[in-house]
């Protein structure tokens, strides 16, 4: 038939019957045949018949495609979008991040936020799961998903605009630090997307993606990108390390645990804004490496209060060791010193926690430097003002790691719970109270 | 341009036979809300509609054919135009594509499904009723040759694409283009000689 023919031989001599016979296929599935074959049997039809030759050539020599095969698929990893909770918190955090923030246009209307958030609902809950988003020109860059999730969060413009009055009390720019440095451009914002999964073309694919589709709506405010370390470099679970060297978030609590779940989805103490919902704290941590540089590997342990070489404190062997900060020196002064950074950021009020899930960065420098790095210091809390603003202060007062970091970024978004299949994300502002 | 057009081309035959080739498969994507009736013969999935401000502007989605019998969509209407015609795109005698109302319809193989999409087979929707934005929402109605239908609702997205040349009457000029279509989507496909 003329369709086949035509694929045989690419544009047809009948071009105007081609469009036609293709388009109407036997097939009952055509979203899978496209998944499981323009990827993989697609180049192998192109490869195919190289890879044919070559085999008489070379005589018989075994495909290499059989040693892919085996390979653990993560770029097939999917994690569920649908749920009373957004992906992206608790998820373990996949290797690279996208934060984006977009501005409301002008004149928006709650009818137009509500439309947006409809079709980026729809563009989340197709990429993630590893299909290409309605209208998807690219569509096969969201084949392989990598553990892609979009979050998204709400900033007091877009109550503002969508839900007058209804904002929780807390969203609203930090109370100024004596440390901050903040600029503009990675600051605040209506609207965030992170994006986040252990590929960066699935990331910039989604992204893009979205970003198509908020065009109309919103302008883009800013993006910040960071990543750890790739998939499979180390064990999942491995707490992070970052450009200090330092391993960063060793106190985090485990998602899953019953401490996650106050932390970030509130308690009697710490309320949610919204059953399901949290809050997520953005900071850009400009991390000072050529002064850094000038610290020796004692100086170094003792700012932090840690070891370099597995984050246990200095009072302990390993990394989860509970720091004692009773021990003194043989000079007797605290083996955690009191300037320390673990020292100044934990809380004696065991509510003032939050759970970090931080990405570095690492920019071209525009300066006389030899890099511009640091610390996208991504926080969820159940309530900003009661849980991260004390911790915060407290290090603002007195953190040695001041000397050799500034916060150069700041936002404060309200997440609002998952959504169902039939539903979108940030539905529930636009029900009656 | 001309590279999109050859590719649209090559994407919708292979995925012809490759959809042929894989038939028995059973996780298609489960059907847009929709309703069809008498029976439940047709479906369609990911039905949306290329934003526009005024003029024309044109759907997309696959349709399936769920029956065990051929079934031909005879038409199509919608309250979004007055004049909702079904598509194909095809090649000019002088390279170029074009787009022109289907004659008789699409017939779609039972069991089998007639893909819409930018640059071949779509739905057009001409002299709009007012703007359509990303986000709005528009209700259609497909007619089958058995006298069955097919309603469903279609997202408006902003898409830049779907700039195909027009050709009113089965015309085979290559600037027959209606007012408000945009024309640097004309480049032969690649494989054709330049006009």
């Amino acid at each position: 038939m003329t369709g086949q023919d035509g694929a045989a031989r690419g544009p047809g001599k009948e071009p105007g019957r081609a469009p036609v016979e293709g388009a109407v296929a036997t097939g009952g599935s055509s979203q899978g045949v496209r998944r499981r074959h323009l990827l993989f049997g697609g180049a192998a039809a192109g490869v195919g018949a190289l890879a044919a030759a070559g085999t008489q050539l070379l005589g018989g020599a075994p495909s290499s495609s059989t040693a892919a095969d085996a390979a653990p698929d993560n770029g097939s990893g999917t994690v569920p979008f649908f749920g009373p909770r957004q992906a992206g918190i608790g998820t373990a955090a996949q290797a690279h991040g996208a934060f984006v923030a977009l501005d409301l246009k002008p004149g928006s209307t709650a009818a137009g936020v509500k439309s947006l958030l409809k079709l980026l609902t729809s563009d989340a809950a197709k990429l993630t799961q590893g299909e290409g988003a309605l209208a998807d020109t690219e569509a096969e860059l969201a084949f392989r998903p990598a553990n892609l999730t979009v979050t998204f969060g709400f900033g007091s413009g877009l109550f503002r605009v969508a839900a007058p009055g209804r904002a929780p009390s807390w969203l609203r720019p930090l109370p100024k630090f004596g440390i901050d440095r903040l600029a503009k451009e990675y600051s605040d914002g209506d609207l965030l997307l992170q994006i986040c999964a252990d590929d960066p073309l699935t990331v910039a694919h989604a992204q893009r993606m979205l970003l198509k589709d908020s065009r109309s709506f919103t302008t883009l405010r800013w993006v910040q990108q960071g990543f750890r370390r790739a998939y499979g470099t180390e064990k999942p679970g491995t707490t992070m390390r970052n450009l200090f060297g330092q391993v960063d978030g060793t106190s985090n609590p485990a998602p899953g645990s019953e401490s996650f779940e106050r932390v970030v989805f509130g308690d009697d103490v710490n309320r949610a804004w919204v059953a399901n919902g949290t809050s997520l704290v953005l900071r850009r941590i400009s991390m000072n490496l050529d002064k850094w540089d000038e610290l020796d590997r004692s100086g170094r342990e003792e700012s932090v209060g840690r070891k370099l070489s597995n984050g246990a404190p200095l009072t302990g062997v390993h990394e989860h060791d509970e720091p004692d900060f009773k021990a003194l020196n043989p000079v007797g002064f605290p083996v955690i010193a009191d300037f320390s950074h673990l020292r100044r950021a934990r809380p004696e009020d065991p509510s003032q926690r939050i759970f970090r899930r931080a990405f570095n960065y690492d920019v071209p420098p525009g300066g006389p430097g030899v890099s511009d790095s640091g610390l996208l210091f991504a926080s969820f809390q159940a309530d900003v003002d009661r849980q991260f603003v004390p911790i915060q202060k407290r290090l603002d007062d007195l953190d040695i790691l001041n000397q050799w970091t500034t916060p150069v970024g700041s936002a404060v978004f309200a997440i609002p719970p998952g959504c169902g299949p039939d539903g979108f994300v940030g539905e529930g502002l636009f029900t009656s109270a | 341009m001309t590279t999109k057009k050859t590719l649209s081309l090559l994407s919708l035959t292979v995925a012809a036979a490759l959809a042929l080739s894989a038939c028995s498969s059973g996780d298609a994507p489960a059907p847009a809300a929709s309703s069809a009736s008498p029976a439940s013969a047709l479906s369609i999935s990911e039905p949306w509609v290329k934003a526009a401000s005024s003029g024309m502007t044109a759907a997309f989605g696959t349709v399936r054919n769920g029956s065990g019998k051929d079934l031909t969509i005879t038409s199509v209407s919608t309250p979004a135009s007055p004049m909702a015609e079904l598509h194909e795109t095809v090649m000019s005698p002088s390279g170029g594509m074009q787009m022109r109302a289907k004659e008789g319809g699409f017939t779609i193989p039972a069991g089998g499904e007639l893909k819409l999409e930018p640059g071949a087979n779509h739905i057009m929707l001409m002299k709009l009723a007012k703007a359509y934005r990303a986000g709005d929402e528009i209700p259609f109605e497909l007619k089958a040759s058995d006298g069955s239908t097919l309603s469903f609702t279609a997202q408006v997205k902003d898409f830049s694409g779907a700039k195909e040349n027009y050709a009113p009457s089965g015309d085979s000029s290559q600037d027959s283009g209606h007012g408000g279509m945009d024309h640097s989507g004309h480049a032969p496909a690649a494989t054709t000689p330049a006009k």
